[in-house]
């Protein structure tokens, strides 16, 4: 603590150079946490994924049905306490860019299952007392405006015409990480209305067992049990299926990863450059403070702490805008549903920025403790 | 009292035995010292004169640890710091020996006040006790009005008299003097020889002072010439303390 005077008044004796490397680290975290924003947006399924949950779908993918006299099969096999079924719907709401994603859900057994997603008791009462309610998650009803007893028309893309819904209810996660931004209306619904083509079929079964431990055994024997029908089924966790699910639309965490290694090596090459130099231009006075018993360690001490203090100050207020701007909401609500810059991502871009720090003051640093005193005086 | 032939007995502050220092340039191999014997007593002040490259300054780094010598011995009260490690010999320096420089070598964005702090910073002492002893050193230099004034905003002589200030603030136990006053005026550099006087007779500091003014040396106890990395010459002169 007693140096720190020493360390601050020597930052700051070229303002210019150090206010643009703490600029230039601040957007680079700023660009991290936004990253990180991206990376969490599209494996949050992932990480929200229950461990006891597992997912069913047609062999040949999602877009095969499955016939619903399944759910009774499924539910009798060792091992499952719960099964829902689930359809997507596809509607559009007034225009093609307003999307969210809709889900025709078997009542009360779907949000059993989904525990993480609270619905007030009366709302949930008002859900099922009516055909056409809906659930809608918060932040797609703040981002449209809807209120309870709205009636919202979707446009339907699989099943034909507009259809209306009443919203019955507004659930909201847990979780900061759960998505709440689904649709979600009763399969009776859809099963009364769609075509005749529809009957009898639904998209997906979630099926929740007692012990996780079991679940490829559970999986195995679901997939088992409907082996050589008309509807071969693929099980799986319910984490596996999200993923599979995210890498149609591309290796996005490959991407997100590209850029952050790109921005970290930008960003140790701009911070050790600062400290290289401000380093090498105060040779003869690192030679004076071993003149006066400043020991090799206090020296690569004082150097790692300059370069601590750039990069802690830069990184900190770029992590701090981050977590600003992604608070105020979530501006592509059609492309992502989670928007949010999670503590750990913080943590993590905290860490990095001091990892930054240290190596940037590294090599300048252990350069000082080598200096021999008598050359650098002699150069003073 | 100064001793040049090695036969003191053992008392002296600095005992500086068989000294030799060489220097490599690519393959060329230089003599800076050879077999060089010293003995310094506790108050003594004794300034080295000679041309260039005589190996002065070379000495005064030997002695006050800021290089090693190819072989020989230096003592420093019973210690003999030629043994010890970097870290080791860092932490003798800071306890032990005040540097003076030529140009004064003050770090521009510290304060008078924080510069003659700096050596205080390796100790135990609170910012309280730190701040006296800085007070106590800047009243002895005669600077307390420039407290805060940076070195910018000094003379050469004010300089001088903060980076002494720097020296003495530890109460080392010798005091290196490489061309105190090579870069003053006449008056700046009597009033800077006056104050190291000064510390040697009211304060009983041990100084080394390197010089190629004989006016400056002349305020010495002794003179002791080098030539060729050898003491040619040794004067005593009259005044003793």
């Amino acid at each position: 603590m007693k140096f720190l005077p020493l360390v601050i008044k020597n930052l700051f004796r070229k303002k210019i150079r150090t206010t643009l490397t703490i600029l230039s680290i601040m957007v680079a975290m700023f660009l991290f946490g936004l990253l990180a924003v991206i990376d969490t947006a599209f494996t949050a399924g992932i990480d929200v994924a229950g461990a006891d949950r597992l997912v069913v779908i047609g062999r040949s993918g999602v877009i095969q049905p499955l016939p619903i006299r399944y759910k009774e099969q499924i539910a009798r096999i060792p091992g499952v306490t719960d099964v829902a079924h689930a359809s997507w719907f596809g509607g559009v709401y007034q225009d093609e860019r307003n999307f969210f994603a809709q889900f025709a859900v078997e009542d009360e057994a779907y949000l059993r299952i989904y525990s993480e997603f609270v619905v007030p008791e009366d709302q949930m009462r008002a859900y099922l007392s009516d055909l056409q309610g809906c659930i809608v998650g918060r932040k797609t009803a703040e981002r449209f405006g809807w209120k309870i007893g709205d009636r919202i028309p979707l446009k339907g893309t699989i099943y034909a015409g507009t259809w209306e819904f009443n919203v019955r209810a507004i659930y909201s996660g847990r979780r900061p990480q759960d998505d709440e931004t689904a649709f979600i209306f009763r399969a009776k619904y859809l099963e009364e209305r769609a075509s005749q083509f529809w009957r009898g079929l639904v998209g997906w079964y979630v099926v929740q067992v007692k012990d996780p431990n079991q679940a490829e055994t559970i999986a195995m024997n679901i997939d088992a049990r409907f082996s050589n029908s008309n509807a071969e089924t693929k099980t799986q966790r319910e984490e596996t299926f999200i993923a599979s699910w995210i890498n149609q639309m591309g290796n996005i965490r490959l991407l997100v990863i590209s850029v952050g290694i790109v921005v970290f090596f930008t960003l140790l090459l701009v911070t050790g450059n600062t400290m290289a130099i401000a380093v090498r231009e105060r040779t003869g006075e690192w030679a004076v403070l071993k003149t006066l018993g400043f020991g090799d360690w206090t020296v690569l001490a004082l150097v790692l702490a300059e370069s601590l203090t750039i990069a802690g100050v830069g990184g900190g207020i770029g992590l701090l805008l981050a977590r600003a701007f992604t608070s105020v909401g979530n501006p592509m609500p059609g492309l992502i549903s989670v928007f949010y810059f999670s503590n750990e991502r913080f943590v993590m871009g905290l860490f990095l920025t001091l990892f930054v720090g240290l190596m940037a003051g590294a090599i300048p640093g252990v350069m000082t403790m080598r200096l021999r005193i008598v050359d650098a005086l002699r150069r003073v | 009292m100064v001793r040049v032939d090695a036969t003191n007995s053992g008392s002296a502050l600095i005992q500086v035995r068989d000294l030799d220092k060489k220097y490599h340039r690519g393959s060329e191999e230089i003599d800076v010292l050879q077999g060089l014997n010293l003995d310094v007593e506790k108050g003594d002040f004794v300034a080295f004169m000679g041309p260039s490259g005589s190996g002065k300054t070379t000495l005064l780094n030997l002695i006050g640890g800021l290089d090693t010598p190819t072989s020989g011995a230096i003592r420093v009260d019973g210690i003999e710091i030629q043994n010890l490690s970097g870290s080791r010999l860092a932490a003798w320096r800071a306890r032990n020996v005040g540097f003076i420089f030529q140009l004064y070598n003050l770090m521009p964005v510290l304060t008078a006040f924080q510069n003659i702090e700096l050596p205080l910073l390796l100790t135990k002492l609170s910012k309280a006790q730190r701040r006296e002893h800085v007070e106590a050193a800047l009243s002895i230099v005669g600077l307390v009005d420039r407290t805060n004034h940076y070195p910018r905003q000094l003379s050469g002589g004010q300089e001088q008299r903060v980076a002494i200030a720097r020296a003495i603030v530890a109460d080392p136990t010798f005091l290196l003097c490489d061309e105190p006053t090579g870069d003053l005026d006449r008056k700046s550099a009597d009033e800077i020889l006056e104050l190291i006087e000064r510390l040697v007779k009211e304060h009983g500091k041990t100084v080394l002072m390197v010089t190629h003014d004989p006016r400056a040396a002349e305020r010495a106890h002794a003179i002791l010439h080098l030539e060729k990395g050898a003491l040619v010459e040794a004067r005593r002169l009259e005044k003793t303390s």
